[in-house]
């Protein structure tokens, strides 16, 4: 076995009856790897992780993973990631939505959480479709894309997710996709271990809903037109305005230092109490 | 020899039932409120957002809407928390989804609804009991819940424990119906001796982590429950789970889920139904209410005494699981029964189905915004 494949199989739940629910070509599990790695190679104990998530196919990303698992309602997973944090601090708690999840439903508690700043890593897999409920269009559809609730496409413009949490004051925001896993792997350690809101944005192809809809024959055709669209935020600066148009820009957009609000909450008890 | 006699710590003090509501909270050993400010509940709020960081590890936190506020509760009682939040009528619906979420995963909450006038934004912040029957059915999907009910001061501040302690031993969420009367009451109550109160929390695990099931189908129907980060790493779905907390859709397994959070709940009926009965060892006419309006039915009753009236008063404290068995006492008891209440009949319902046409009901009802008053009700008494 592949010294990384053993990685991950000490991480993966034995008592959970596989074969997993993604479909083949879906990016949700190159995500999972990613993560794993990144757990790993910061070296934090099993014990320490919680993993919360939303409804959807990301939604179902926990349950095989031997961390502590929560898999909460549609869109409100930050709600619960907050209370588990504020509760008990000293647990690394990452949050993992979809793009319906943390954008359309769950859009409220994303720009509190960012605006809070409360120290949770909070990856959003944006595959921009509705994949579990049967590929109905998403607030990250792109303009003019089929779905199967835009069968005539898409009139509505798309959620820039990066750029809302970075507005929003999330004090770390990446985006990254599942082509690049060792940029992947960077930025998912990066939001862990960043002491405040840190949200990682994953492009992860869906080939079953939206591929099927788009006219991408098969899921490598999708991997090739996101890898031919990626481009580095670097790079993206250096090109001619044409041409920015359909890009998928990498990198990070906001890193900031800052301390949590759990953090703060805990200065500020010291200090009602008299210890200092 | 007779044990040294220990001073009582009791206190006076003169509070407002939102007020009672954060004693008891504090007294059962809550550490965590979220929630989202609503009038006639805000009280509740404010009173901890000033009390709970003075506590070692006391949270409490603002969150952006009610859905986000129940979302933390649940998250902070999974973390091994006491939790609660409060809120009112439209906040309470907007919840809805996380009790059922909170139903099926089990985790122990206290949620707070102060009863005020609908549907919708109805009247801020009239009273009323409107919100019975969707305490009891308001989430989707068959659930036990507990749902209790205070009608004066005192009585908030030791429902209030009483509903921790429901929650943290049968796992489940509970609801404690105020109404905006009881609420904004002020009046003097005894906070009382922190020894001499009940405290019961959560059963934690003792067994190894690799032994431990948490939604095993043990004889309590209830499975211990370790706080997230203690080394007992399981999964929490609001999916239906087999007892390992993995997602499950065989009959069996469903089945065996389902019944069991309801049996966990029907087994202790007996420690779950309070009821008061005042009065009632000669009554022949009882007047059943709940929340404030057992308080004006308390004086009616008294007063139909004083005129020779034979009335008795039933005053439910538990409202669901309904408690049966109490009135049916009463229903055989007495021939004619009054049932007051600041709605169009929510609880009476339940009391019609189980009197079965035994003995006549009369429904009092009122939906103006306005209290029923101990006349109204005596005047209902003695028409008989």
């Amino acid at each position: 076995m592949a010294k990384v494949t053993q990685l991950i199989h000490n991480y993966l739940r034995h008592s959970k009856r596989f074969p997993h629910v993604f479909c083949p070509g879906c990016g949700h599990g190159i995500v999972l790897g990613s993560l794993i790695r990144s757990v790993h190679s910061l070296g934090l104990a099993k014990d320490d992780v919680v993993l919360v998530a939303g409804i959807g196919c990301s939604g179902r990303i926990p349950v095989y993973v031997d961390f502590n698992s929560v898999h909460t309602t549609h869109g409100r997973a930050l709600t619960f990631a907050t209370g588990i944090k504020m509760a008990n601090p000293r647990l690394t708690v990452i949050v993992i939505m979809g793009d319906g999840d943390a954008l359309s439903i769950g859009g409220n508690h994303l720009i509190h959480a960012a605006r809070r700043n409360i120290g949770l890593a909070a990856l959003v897999l944006n595959n921009h479709i509705y994949g579990m409920t049967g590929g109905q269009s998403s607030c990250t559809t792109p303009l003019g894309s089929y779905s199967t609730t835009t069968p005539f496409g898409q009139l509505e413009e798309e959620f820039d997710i990066s750029r809302v949490a970075k507005v929003c004051g999330s004090s770390f925001v990446a985006r990254t996709t599942v082509m690049q896993a060792r940029h992947m792997d960077k930025m998912i350690s990066t939001a862990i271990t960043h002491p405040g809101f840190g949200m990682v944005e994953i492009i992860s192809p869906c080939h079953t809903q939206f591929g099927r809809k788009n006219r991408f024959k098969t899921s490598v055709d999708m991997y090739r037109w996101l890898q031919k669209k990626s481009v580095s935020l670097d790079k993206f600066q250096e090109l001619p305005p044409e041409k920015r148009k359909d890009a998928v820009v990498t990198g990070i957009f906001e890193q900031k230092d800052c301390i949590g609000l759990e953090e703060k909450h805990a200065r500020m008890r010291r200090e009602l109490r008299g210890e200092t | 020899m007779a044990a040294k006699s220990r001073k009582k710590r009791t206190t006076e003090i003169f509070a407002l039932g939102n007020e009672a509501v954060v004693e008891g909270a504090l007294l059962a050993g809550c550490t965590f409120y979220a929630g989202y400010p609503i009038t006639p509940s805000t009280e509740i709020a404010e009173e901890m957002s000033a009390r709970l960081p003075r506590l070692r590890g006391g949270v409490f936190i603002q969150m952006e809407d009610e859905i986000a506020g129940l979302g933390a509760v649940i998250g902070a009682s999974l973390a091994g928390r006491k939790a609660m939040t409060a809120t009112s009528g439209p906040g309470f619906s907007l919840m809805q989804e996380h009790i059922g979420y909170a139903c099926i995963t089990e985790v122990p909450l206290v949620l707070v609804n102060v009863m005020r006038t609908g549907p919708s934004t109805g009247m801020p912040t009239s009273p009323a009991q409107g919100d019975v029957q969707q305490a009891r059915w308001g989430t989707h999907g068959d659930h036990p819940i507990i749902v209790l009910s205070a009608g004066d001061v005192q009585e908030c501040l030791h429902m209030t424990v009483t509903a921790f302690n429901f929650a943290e031993k049968y796992r489940t969420p509970v609801i404690l119906l105020l109404d905006e009367v009881t609420a904004h009451t002020r009046e003097k109550i005894t906070l009382p001796d922190p020894d001499d109160t009940y405290v019961f929390s959560r059963l934690t695990p003792s067994m190894p982590p690799e032994w431990y099931l948490p939604y095993e189908d043990n004889m309590r129907g209830v499975s211990p429950m370790p706080p997230l980060g203690s080394g007992y790493r399981y999964h929490v779905t609001g999916l239906i789970h087999d007892d390992h907390g993995y997602p499950t859709s065989n009959p069996r397994e469903v089945e065996q889920l389902m019944q069991r959070l309801f049996r966990k709940i029907d087994q202790f009926f007996y420690d779950i139904q309070m009821v008061d009965e005042i009065m009632c060892e000669d009554a022949e006419i009882c007047v059943i209410a709940y929340g404030c309006v057992a308080r004006a039915a308390e004086l009616a009753v008294q007063q139909a005494r004083e005129r020779g009236e034979k009335a008795g008063l039933l005053k439910l404290k538990t409202l669901f699981p309904f408690p049966r068995p109490a009135v049916e006492k009463m229903i055989r008891k007495c021939p004619t029964l009054i049932v007051p209440e600041m709605n169009m009949g929510q609880m009476s319902r339940e009391i019609k189905r189980v009197n079965n046409g035994q003995s006549k009901i009369h429904t009092l009802n009122r939906v103006d915004g306005q209290i029923i008053t101990p006349g109204q009700i005596l005047s209902r008494i003695l028409k008989g």
